[in-house]
């Protein structure tokens, strides 16, 4: 994302002559054999290992030392849309197609939506809340605001909480297809040539704990999550509202007792459809006032796709490392000023830029808003 | 096909897809006169690809916005060949 490097490219998990886009932001060269036995495989559907694998990474480079009162006081929160999507259609296409009168037993456990949030807790022996949200679009965003106020409230000590997603299978690629927002070619948020979103997956965690605890413990710190809001549109189940943005946005000011004016970069949710794109440009104008034209804005989706229930999880991923390592991502594949979207979207190129506060936007269809805070740490 | 006979099917589908009579829409009604919003449009594509057994590109859904609109590019369609078969951009 430093580079503006695009991981979209021609599908290759699905039949792309069977499809009117044939290019994704695929996980290419996934082994799950590099993380899990056979055994452990066939009871994991690819979104499932993606967040096992991504909490896998996060506790390590948290250096979580587990004891029984910290795994009775940890939280695990994730966020999935479509959870074992793969599954079901593999299931499905023997049952319908295929005339096999019998289906997997293991498509259950495979299937369902906690089945990342219920392998993390197998694998770090976590017996505190877990539990999983899906709200589209938005789930991973929801999945850790939720975390962030049960590490805050003081409810749990720590979460585990973020975001995976594994959706490349026709039936649901078809389905995306009808729906008329796939862009055939690539993904360019706020660019005025903008055709459509390009669908992605992968997966994101976090691990969240109070700050003074993670500075007493001398763990290694990407930055703090500071507010959360959310709201519904309660206007149409797929056109986006501008309404229900500007509530979220100013939710999460709220929420973070920040100002509008101390927010220098935000992570949009920047779809690159035709309605998201300039909603979300009138939301922005409408909450930051004149310090709009002073934003830095862009969509990593232009680099790694739209990830849908993953989304908010990797686009946290990327707001925290921005902030900590100072390097703004870019909004890529960038060609033409659209007077619709007429903010600062970091065109193409990173911006060094060291900001102190920053926000994440995720709008899902259904008219649900999740935005997180974040503020740069300097531990 | 006639243009008349092409309206009148498409008068049907839209009233299906709707739930509304069909004396409601005639072939000057505009999408936005009869309420017919984004997530509406494409569901009435999707039931004209499936009665004519052809596909719309993304692109000519997008210009779609009225009766008229919806049987002149079925009629190109179907007078071009085009859209059939396996579907790619």
């Amino acid at each position: 994302m430093q580079q503006g490097r695009p991981g979209i490219a021609p599908l290759e998990q699905v039949d792309r002559s069977l499809l009117r886009f044939g290019n994704a932001a695929e996980v290419r060269g996934w082994d799950p054999l590099r993380y899990f036995d056979e055994k452990e495989i066939g009871l994991l559907d690819r979104f499932a290992q993606f967040g096992a694998v991504a909490a896998r990474e996060a506790v390590a480079d948290a250096a979580i030392e587990w004891t029984t009162e910290l795994r009775e006081n940890t939280a695990i929160v994730t966020g999935s849309c479509v959870g074992g999507q793969n599954t079901e259609d593999e299931g499905f296409v023997n049952l319908y197609r295929n005339n096999i009168p019998r289906v997997n037993p293991l498509t259950i456990p495979r299937t369902m939506e906690n089945a990342a949030a219920s392998r993390i807790s197998l694998e770090t022996g976590v017996v505190g809340p877990t539990y999983t949200i899906s709200t589209a679009c938005s789930s991973s965003n929801h999945a850790i605001g939720q975390a962030f106020w049960m590490v805050r409230s003081g409810a749990v000590r720590m979460a585990i909480s973020g975001g995976s997603e594994a959706i490349f299978s026709l039936g649901f690629l078809k389905a995306w297809e009808a729906m008329r927002v796939v862009s055939p070619d690539t993904c360019r948020p706020f660019s005025k040539d903008r055709r459509g979103l390009i669908l992605g997956e992968g997966g994101a965690m976090l691990v969240l704990e109070a700050l003074d605890s993670a500075r007493a413990r001398g763990a290694k710190i990407h930055g703090e999550i500071v507010g959360f809001g959310m709201s519904s549109d309660a206007f149409h189940i797929t056109q986006p509202s501008s309404d229900g943005a500007v509530r979220a946005i100013r939710a999460a000011l709220s929420d973070a007792a920040l100002q509008p004016e101390e927010i220098a970069y935000i992570n949009a949710h920047g779809t690159a459809t035709a309605a998201n794109d300039a909603t979300e440009t009138a939301s922005i104008r409408k909450v930051f006032g004149a310090h709009a034209d002073r934003l830095a804005i862009s969509s990593t989706k232009s680099m790694h796709g739209h990830t849908l229930g993953a989304a908010g999880a990797i686009e946290a991923a990327a707001t925290l490392l921005a902030l900590r390592h100072g390097i703004l991502p870019p909004t890529a594949n960038y060609t033409q000023p659209d007077p619709a979207c007429d903010l600062d979207v970091i065109p193409n190129q990173a911006r060094h830029a060291q900001v102190e506060c920053a926000l994440s936007n995720s709008f899902a269809f259904g008219g649900l808003n999740a935005v997180l805070a974040f503020r740069r740490s300097d531990s | 096909m006639s243009n008349e006979e092409l309206t009148g099917r498409v008068r049907a589908i839209i009233a299906a897809a709707q739930h509304v009579p069909v004396d409601k829409i005639t072939p000057d009604s505009t999408f936005e006169e009869l309420g017919i919003d984004s997530l509406d449009g494409i569901n009435i594509l999707f039931a004209v690809e499936s009665e004519f057994n052809i596909n719309i590109p993304d692109d000519a859904a997008q210009k779609i916005g009225s009766v008229r609109d919806v049987v002149a590019g079925i009629a190109a369609l179907l007078e071009s060949g085009g859209g059939k078969g396996p579907v790619r951009a």
